[in-house]
């Protein structure tokens, strides 16, 4: 088989009392698409925070593209190729929706010890921005305050902000949390042209979403992967069933 | 459009600074000079504190420190018969921009509360180092035998030419900023106040850019000092108190945070006020502090808000 693109080796994370992820162990293969389910309160996005480097494991490691990147900073993980959109919309409200995903763009374009040319001038900042606004849907929204877009339009501004920084990994966490069904269904839409162009690792609630992208299933329960397979095994599988007490899991 | 008001708005306040040698000839009224140089020179050092404080996010309460070290570099050279201010301000530059180095990098580990602690304790940790020199004054502080000397035909003992000499000063650090505000350095910057997380999610190391604009901002602090100590031909450890650091904040706060236009327009109502208000009352502060609040709470932006262009923050 060949090399995963992202090795995750015993990573635990404890919060006082509280084990967030203990002893976590992940295989993403190139171009495959995963899902991390699993009950409110399971570790999931403290999961998603170690694979970012937002947060420091107390132990074990992440490998990515063959580098141990356990202990680089986001920043460093970013220009590794590991991107991340954020369950709480993480945006820069006061920008315009264009220049949050030129930002992005120009996090990977060089330095930025620039001093004098408007970076709003600069076309290589732009241009890509543009077409990456284009591509999930909000091409007429540019040049909007992106604190004024509605709730599922910061969402998709999150994941062209993601996609700007041309990622090999896509960490995605809930990216149709709080959205109405018209959100979500245009969401998954988006989602969908991304998987297999990508490595997704998604984080999701909503069960349809994850029947609809997930290649495999990862199922966490009190910090702990308890059942990795196909959806039809994870449908299947007693102990998943048994972790959900009695909430059906929708088919 | 709001650029171009605004920016014509800042052209408005400089030119009237640039009447006021006119204006105050005519009244026979010579202070009025000595005021407005004084209002720009800490213009100056308001608008190197925005780049940090407003645009930034970084509340450095500590930044009467640069301003001082700006002064004792004019002021410890002449001492010893050095008088070209094309030795003594790229000094006090330099070696407040280098303060601000060693600062920011101790201080920006941290954030809130402490960080604005870290900074105050820096610049009183400076405030008293001057204290304890005797050889450079100690409490007292020193006169400056004359002023910097720029060469040619222009004398900075001439009241006029040093007036305009600070405007030019003032206007250039004007313009660079709106460059600076608006490249990509200026564009992290922001970013670092609106959502430093996030920058860092996408691939900036945010540290590096927020040291950079700390010693920027330190270094034409240092500048500021430097005119300062020119200016009252004297200079006492009480630059670098801490107080000083907490008035130049209120004159960022006063005329609009994350503007440039704001903390010149900051300076002036607080110069002024003091100027007005002190010769009724030596508690004149009693009279600001409501002021402070009343601006606080209905005009967020600051006076610059309230101007033609202002409404919209820069950026």
């Amino acid at each position: 088989m060949a090399e995963p693109l992202l090795e995750v080796r015993g990573l635990r994370k404890r919060f006082g009392g509280l084990v967030a992820t203990d002893g976590v162990d992940l295989d993403v293969a190139e171009g495959e698409t995963l899902a991390v389910i699993g009950p409110n309160g399971a570790g999931k996005t403290t999961l998603i925070g170690q694979l970012s480097g937002d947060l420091k494991p107390d132990a074990g490691t992440i490998e990515f593209a063959g580098a141990d990147v356990t202990a680089l900073p986001a920043s460093a993980r970013s220009h590794r190729g590991l991107a991340r959109s954020f369950q709480i919309t993480s945006i820069f409200r006061e920008f315009s929706t264009l220049d949050n995903v030129a930002l992005a763009v120009q996090a990977h374009a060089g330095h930025s010890f620039r001093f004098w040319r408007p970076a709003r001038a600069e076309a290589a900042l732009r241009e890509p921005a543009r077409a990456i606004l284009e591509q999930v849907g909000l091409g007429a929204r540019g040049d909007v305050p992106a604190g004024t877009l509605a709730h599922g339009e910061q969402r998709q501004l999150e994941i062209a902000m993601a996609l700007a920084t041309r990622p090999r990994l896509l960490l995605l966490d809930e990216p149709v949390a709080g959205m109405g069904l018209d959100e979500s269904a245009r969401m998954v839409q988006l989602l969908r042209t991304l998987r297999g162009r990508h490595t997704i690792v998604l984080v999701e609630h909503d069960m349809d979403v994850v029947w609809a992208l997930a290649d495999r299933i990862s199922v966490m329960v009190y910090g702990r992967v308890i059942a990795t397979g196909s959806p039809e095994a994870i449908r299947a599988n007693p102990e998943v069933r048994r972790a959900y007490l009695g909430e059906e899991i929708p088919a | 459009m709001t650029s171009r008001r605004r920016a014509l708005t800042l052209v408005a306040v400089l030119a009237a600074l640039a009447a006021v040698p006119l204006a105050a000839a005519a009244v026979d009224e010579p202070f009025y000079l000595d005021l407005f140089g004084r209002i720009m020179i800490f213009a100056i050092a308001a608008v190197s504190l925005d780049i940090i404080l407003g645009y930034g996010g970084m509340v450095s309460l500590g930044h009467a420190a640069y301003v001082g070290i700006g002064a004792y570099a004019v002021a410890i050279p002449a001492l010893h018969g050095v008088h070209s201010a094309w030795l003594q301000w790229p000094l006090a530059m330099a070696l407040a921009g280098l303060a601000a180095l060693v600062i920011g990098a101790v201080s920006l580990r941290t954030s809130g509360v402490y960080f604005i602690m870290i900074t105050l304790a820096f610049a009183q940790m400076l405030y008293y180092v001057g204290i304890s020199i005797e050889p450079w004054g100690g409490d007292d502080g020193m006169r400056l035998a004359q002023r910097s000397q720029l060469g040619g035909p222009l004398d900075l003992g001439d009241p006029h030419v040093f007036y305009y000499v600070v405007l030019v000063i003032l206007a250039v650090l004007l313009l660079a900023g709106e460059r600076v505000i608006h490249a990509r350095f200026g564009t992290v910057i922001r970013a670092v106040k609106s959502n430093e997380a996030r920058l860092q999610a996408i691939g900036v190391a945010s540290f590096r850019y927020k040291l950079a604009a700390f010693v920027l901002a330190g270094a034409v602090g240092g500048l500021a000092g430097a005119l300062l100590a020119n200016q009252t031909e004297y200079l006492t450890p009480s630059f670098m108190h801490w107080t000083r650091s907490g008035d130049i904040m209120v004159m960022v706060i006063l005329g609009g945070m994350g503007t440039l236009g704001g903390p010149v327009l900051g300076a002036a109502a607080y110069l002024l006020l003091e100027n007005v208000l002190s010769a009724w009352t030596v508690h004149w502060q009693v009279i600001l502090g409501p002021l402070l609040v009343l601006v606080v709470l209905y005009a967020r932006g600051g006076l610059w808000s309230l101007l033609p262009g202002g409404g919209r923050r820069d950026g």
